[in-house]
């Protein structure tokens, strides 16, 4: 049995929270869209996500974290909700002010 | 014919090849729109996966809250800001060439430290998972205070994350009001006065 294939474990769903945390991160630096960037955090935290279920499901390693991952996830889950509601607000503001929604537009505050 | 398949890896690579392929879409493609659409496909495929380990209420909660709500806002975002200039935006060569090196780096790295740990990389093998292998009502319970396995409970957090949540709703709604001009009268939209 190679350690890739076979039986799935732990390791496997990390590695999909790795892809999905480095889509992210890759989403975040290129992006010009504001809106393009906040998708990016989403898909960061579900990286994190992933890695929380898979810490805590019963039916992949002997002993695991149990309840605590499955309640950490969903606690990402209501803190990615209100992320993007505040930070969607903070883009209709800039939108509303500046007529962009380009990142690099938004240098007001430098010095 | 069926039983020689292991159906729970069958599904764990289909799951997670539409998860990571549709994320890695979200991030190669230029259209904000598409970006959207492809991230909701991603996002259903991971709650995909939290069903298939056994995390059904975690899994029902990322197609609530995740797929119907936070990306419906999104999409909402994007529709009231999509000029047609911001529809398609492009980004510089080094930038690129910048984000795939740092990625790539970081993607191996995480890799590599996923399949090292040899406690990760053990399979359940034929371990029964347990008798009470429904989780709702352990999370409701763990969430008023109560854990049946001996834990802590998660009364405080659970208080101070509908704390949050209300401050947050309010102080987006406050942030995201139509403006009034200065002398009280109309709100102003300035997409009409453009």
């Amino acid at each position: 049995m190679t350690p890739c294939f076979g039986q799935i474990t732990v390791a496997h769903y990390l590695a999909v929270g790795a892809v999905l945390f480095v889509a992210g991160i890759a989403c975040m630096m290129t992006k010009r869209n504001a809106l393009g960037v906040l998708m990016g955090v989403e898909l960061v935290l579900n990286g994190a996500n992933v890695n929380f279920v898979a810490f805590g499901s019963d039916y992949l390693r002997p002993q695991s974290l149990g309840l605590d991952g499955h309640l950490m996830a969903l606690f990402v889950i209501v803190l990615a909700a209100a992320e993007a509601a505040v930070a969607l607000a903070i883009v209709l503001n800039f939108y509303n002010s500046r007529a962009s929604i380009d990142v690099d537009r938004a240098d007001h505050l430098k010095g | 014919m069926f039983a020689a398949i292991d159906w729970q890896a069958a599904f764990f690579w289909l799951f997670a090849l539409i998860s990571c392929g549709f994320a890695l879409a979200v991030l190669f493609t230029p259209n904000i729109v598409h970006m959207a659409s492809y991230l909701i496909v991603s996002l259903g495929a991971v709650a995909g996966l939290f069903f298939l380990a056994g995390a059904e209420f975690v899994g029902a909660m990322q197609l609530m809250l995740y797929v119907g709500g936070t990306l419906v806002l999104l999409v909402f975002g994007v529709m009231l800001t999509s000029r047609s200039n911001f529809i398609r935006m492009k980004t510089g060569g080094g930038e690129w060439i910048l984000t795939l090196f740092v990625g790539g780096a970081l993607l191996l790295l995480l890799l590599r430290t996923a399949f090292l740990v040899d406690g990760w990389r053990i399979p359940l093998g034929q371990a029964s998972p347990p008798a009470d292998a429904s989780t709702t009502t352990r999370i409701g319970l763990a969430l008023s205070g109560v854990r049946l396995d001996g834990g802590n409970g998660y009364l405080l957090p659970f208080v101070i994350i509908s704390m949050h949540l209300l401050v947050v709703l309010i102080g987006a709604a406050y942030l995201a009001r139509a403006k009034r001009s200065a002398d009280g009268g109309q709100p102003v939209d300035r997409n009409l006065m453009r």
